[in-house]
């Protein structure tokens, strides 16, 4: 069980092919139940939100692309650096007409580009000031805001954003809003969250992530094990596997009798292999998931749904987030 | 046993890795479907093989780095030890980019030790060859650059695999080069490293408006001493850069060339096929050799006859029954979850296939465990070859 109705920005992380925008929706969807309002925010240019949702690309605007349980309402933004430059120019220095010639001539990404650092705190400035409307209750808040965020290999660093700016500026605007990011970022509102399979590399990578968000002070949220599998054998009939003593000639018979149509030899060839398989794989997961408790941060376990992911299992994972004890 | 079940040519993986005319091989896809790993497992069968060959490796897990024997970064092949000879006498070097030390090189190469100095020292220079999005790709594709010049002038390889760094896109190993060039040549970096030359020529009226507008809201912003090392880079780096984007020039000419091969890999999973479909196409419209695609992970088959509904009903008769009609539910009820995810994984390589239906593929089935050592690295060439 975890409370979160203390936490307005959920930066949502993970190894590549983990399923991290998956969660990041399955979360933003669940955040939103009985008339709460979510967004959704990309930052990475991929248009994995608007794949998952089966919409059109998402410009740099808020839509709202998917309702939740109990009149809940989930928005989503895909934010872009130059986008958000072109934002805070206008924002703090009335750009006006500007903006566009500008980014015709690729200054805009000429301006990131010069300084690395300034993509990060314009992304993560971005979902700062959609956090800090719920302070300032204005007409437009969200509940949440969750960030599908770059992968764990880089998030300490795409967070950490006053260390990167403080080598570009040590004075100046840009540093004033990098404090401001800083503020929310590291307080008890931020929740990061990373997404891992129970497989050797995306947990050594996990953990680490871990280990470095702590080492550089940022809130850990929880840690969704995604892409579980079903247990189906008991710990006694795992047992069996493992040591060699299922009967599996007798196992096969009874299988033909029950009417499966194989010659029992095959049957019971290919039944022996998919137990072995499977428990081979259940003591991975076993073995993994012990690596992960050692972390004691909290766990919320998914399943691994076999007819993948459209807009049906991702309510179905909402549901399952429910039952973990998201809130 | 049958096979997984896939509509396209049959991709002979040895046809590429043991060819004598094949002098390149660059591996790429989407990030998480085992590249790294694809990379070095055909590096040591062509070794194995009889093949003189070096393996340029960008990120690798540190186990498979242990496994080779580069977890020191020193950006300098080392030999494996431990290859078998299975055929003739190969070998095998491995290394592991450092980016920031290849950058490092090309410029002290290109100028003066003094001029060299300038520029290392340089605030803008340690970022850009640092963190810089796109860097790693240019300086994986410099690293290639330099190796296939060392194995043509001194006979070292007859054989370069590359890995492709964990790009956001595939793409990017193709395009970061030549959009760091036109970073560093272009018309911006240049009026500001000397805005006294005046920024209005050439760009517009209204442009140039915005363009001072533009850089007081930057020096603003990120201050003016960032302004000022960009200038300073330029100016420091104008004579070594005309070599520099050359080099980038001749080796992405090299990729085109009929002794290179590309080799796609993917995971049988939407994101990881989109990433393939995208660089094949782009593959084809730069002409660039595409070898095939490696599906990698596919749940094996078993038992392809007894379907998933047959088995879900057998278990249903069987669940309230003795021990063994208990067990044989339950290893049925696991026949079918297999079934489905295997029916799955078809289905979305089924999309692949017949949207590029002359792509020749070849799977390998998942393993439980990742690679530990070069026996590990042995069964997947296998297993690629097979």
């Amino acid at each position: 069980m975890v409370n979160w109705s203390g936490t307005a920005l959920h930066v949502v992380s993970g190894k590549g092919g983990a399923g991290k925008t998956t969660v990041a929706a399955a979360l933003a969807i669940n955040l939103a139940r009985d008339g709460k309002r979510t967004l959704l925010m990309e930052v990475e240019g991929r248009q994995g939100i608007a794949q998952l949702f089966d919409t059109p690309p998402l410009p740099y605007e808020e839509r709202r692309i998917a309702i939740a349980p109990g009149d809940g309402e989930v928005w989503a933004l895909a934010v872009d650096a130059d986008d958000a430059l072109i934002d805070y120019l206008a924002t703090f220095y009335n750009l006006g007409r500007a903006g566009s010639a500008l980014r015709k001539m690729g200054a805009i990404d000429f301006a990131t580009t010069l300084a690395p650092g300034l993509r990060d705190v314009l992304l993560t400035g971005k979902a700062c000031e959609l956090v800090r409307r719920k302070i300032k209750r204005t007409a437009n808040s969200y509940d949440a805001v969750v960030i599908d965020a770059p992968p764990t290999g880089r998030i300490a660093q795409f967070l950490n954003v006053t260390a990167q700016v403080s080598s570009l500026a040590k004075t100046g605007p840009i540093h004033r809003h990098a404090e401001m990011v800083m503020g929310v970022i590291s307080s008890p509102q931020t929740a990061v969250h990373l997404v891992t399979l129970l497989e050797e590399m995306p947990v050594q990578e996990t953990i680490d992530g871990i280990h470095e968000l702590q080492r550089v002070n940022l809130p850990t949220g929880a840690i969704f094990v995604n892409m579980t599998r079903n247990p189906i054998l008991d710990e006694k009939q795992s047992a069996k596997v493992r040591k060699g003593t299922l009967a599996i000639k007798k196992i096969s018979e009874v299988a033909i009798e029950a009417g499966i149509r194989q010659p029992v030899e095959i049957l019971a060839d290919g039944l022996l292999r998919e137990a072995n398989d499977h428990v081979v794989r259940a003591d991975l997961e076993t073995r993994e998931r012990a690596r992960i408790d050692e972390l004691q941060i909290p766990t919320i376990t998914l399943p691994y749904l076999t007819r993948g992911i459209d807009l049906g299992s991702l309510y179905a994972l909402a549901e399952v987030m429910y039952d973990e004890g998201v809130r | 046993m049958s096979a997984f079940n896939i509509d396209a040519p049959h991709f002979d993986i040895d046809a590429i890795v043991l060819n004598p005319d094949i002098h390149i091989i660059v591996c790429t896809g989407a990030g998480g479907v085992g590249k790294t790993t694809a990379a070095a497992a055909l590096a040591l069968r062509a070794a194995e093989h009889g093949r003189q060959v070096c393996v340029l490796t960008i990120d690798p897990a540190r186990r498979l780095a242990q496994a080779m024997g580069v977890e020191k970064l020193d950006n300098t092949p080392r030999r494996v030890v431990g290859i078998e000879q299975l055929h003739g006498s190969g070998s095998l070097d491995a290394m592991m980019l450092d980016m920031k030390r290849t950058f490092d090189e090309v410029v002290e190469a290109h100028s003066d030790p003094e001029r060299a100095q300038q520029i290392l020292e340089n605030p803008f220079y340690q970022s850009l060859s640092s963190s810089f999005a796109g860097t790693q790709e240019y300086m994986a594709m410099e690293k290639l650059g330099q190796l296939h010049a060392q194995a043509r002038s001194e006979g070292t390889w007859d054989l370069i695999v590359v890995d492709t760094p964990p790009s956001r896109s595939a793409l990017d190993f193709l395009d970061a080069p030549a959009r760091l060039g036109s970073f560093l040549d272009g018309k911006f970096i240049r009026i500001l490293a000397a805005p006294a030359r005046g920024a209005g020529r050439g760009i517009g009226k209204l442009a140039a408006v915005g363009f001072g507008f533009f850089t007081s809201a930057l020096s603003k912003i990120l201050g003016s001493q960032v302004l000022n090392d960009v200038g300073a880079f330029v100016t420091a780096i104008d004579s070594t850069f005309g070599g520099f984007r050359e080099r980038a020039d001749a080796t992405y000419a090299l990729l085109k060339d009929s002794h290179t091969s590309f080799i796609v890999i993917a995971a049988p999973e939407p994101d990881a096929l989109r990433e393939a479909s995208y660089f094949v196409e782009r593959l084809h419209a730069d002409s660039m050799p595409l070898a095939g695609l490696v599906l990698n992970r596919v749940q094996e088959v078993t038992l392809a006859a007894v379907s998933r509904e047959q088995a879900l009903a057998a278990a249903e008769v069987l669940e309230l029954g003795d021990v063994n009609q208990k067990l044989a539910a339950a290893l049925l009820e696991l026949h079918s979850e297999r079934a489905a995810m295997v029916q799955r994984q078809q289905d979305v390589a089924a999309r692949f296939t017949s949207a590029h239906p002359g792509v020749p593929v070849v799977t390998v089935v998942a393993l439980p465990q990742d690679v530990h050592d070069l026996s590990g690295l042995r069964e997947i060439g296998e297993l690629l070859a097979d």
